[in-house]
């Protein structure tokens, strides 16, 4: 279980890389160093350069780093929604908005469907699992660490009595 | 150990901010001394199979402790807690950084703030955890991962032996 989780945040990470790298648990640890470095690298490119390419998707987690992009995820989390009736909500500019839509997109974060003349925003629940499914593994360490404290805990209460 | 007691964990990603509320069986005075005495949190601040050593520590406005999480390959991990405010018994707000081993800090950090009551014997602490980013989040992770890792080979090692008998 520990094992595909892990796999499961890696091959988030492994997206990340120019380079195809498979999900294997211990090459990614012989790998890590390096890959890491790259990963980096290539985040700072991207956004340097602005440089696209078809290898390269976005993360989640850069999705969820902008406050507008949040607000865009609460709105059409609730229903499909078009571009204009997103960016009716802000303040900013069309063009603002639909930038914000486009990475979202990129990262998979949303989806598009053409109904009709217009396009409408949907939110993919699937991916937004994966970050609680990633901050599970914060909820577990806390776990093991309280669990420990109990025993550490009646351990003092009986050197008390 | 199956308890009743509450156990809590939100994440505000917006505010980057973690939430952590636990009860626990034991009074005051105990629970305060668990979290804030050096010889105390190293029975239980680290998940196994990793575990803590703290360097030194001075509990007190502007003090500090300076500790290592250890994998059990026995890689050291580094920081410093920097304590921002302490009243005795009901709240104590700290700066944790990870570190190197000469105790210079790597930044940003984070802030941790607790909060300690007891009602009938039940002492309830809250624990607020902000981070300036989420990529500092996934080094905390990182480093019980490969913890977690060992163990794992370990288990395997021993299940490996276990099958050839």
């Amino acid at each position: 279980m520990i094992y595909s989780s892990l796999t499961n945040m890696f091959s988030t990470l492994c997206r990340y890389s120019a380079t195809p790298c498979d999900f294997n648990l211990p090459t990614f640890f012989l790998l890590k160093k390096n890959l890491r470095n790259q990963i980096v690298a290539h985040i700072f490119a991207a956004n340097r350069f602005r440089i696209k390419s078809n290898n390269m998707r976005r993360d989640i987690f850069q999705a969820i780093a902008d406050p507008t992009r949040r607000a865009i995820i609460t709105l059409i989390a609730l229903h499909a929604m078009t571009p204009n009736a997103i960016a009716d909500n802000f303040n900013t500019t069309r063009q603002s908005v639909s930038k914000h839509l486009r990475i979202l997109t990129e990262c998979e974060l949303v989806k598009q469907e053409q109904k009709g003349r217009e396009i409408y925003y949907s939110l993919e629940i699937e991916k937004m699992k994966e970050i609680d499914k990633w901050l599970n593994q914060f909820r577990k360490i806390w776990e093991t660490r309280f669990n420990q404290l109990d025993n550490v805990l009646s351990t003092m209460k009986k050197q008390k009595k | 150990m199956t308890n009743n007691l509450l156990f809590d964990f939100t994440v505000d990603k917006a505010a980057k901010t973690v939430f952590i509320t636990r009860e626990f069986d034991a009074d005051l005075s105990l629970v305060w001394d668990a979290f804030t005495k050096a010889e105390l949190i190293d029975q239980w601040i680290a998940p196994k199979p990793m575990t803590s050593k703290t360097k030194y520590q001075d509990f007190k406005v502007g003090g500090k402790r300076f500790y290592a999480m250890i994998s059990p390959e026995g890689q050291e991990r580094w920081a410093i807690q920097e304590y921002t405010s302490i009243t005795p018994k009901t709240n104590f707000k700290m700066y944790n950084a990870f570190a190197d081993k000469d105790e210079n800090p790597e930044l940003p950090g984070s802030e941790w703030d607790h909060t300690f009551s007891e009602q009938n014997g039940i002492t309830k602490v809250s624990i607020t955890i902000y981070n300036e980013s989420l990529e500092r989040l996934e080094r905390i992770l990182d480093g019980f991962t490969q913890g977690m890792k060992m163990s794992l080979s370990n288990l395997e090692n021993l299940l490996a032996t276990l099958s050839k008998k």
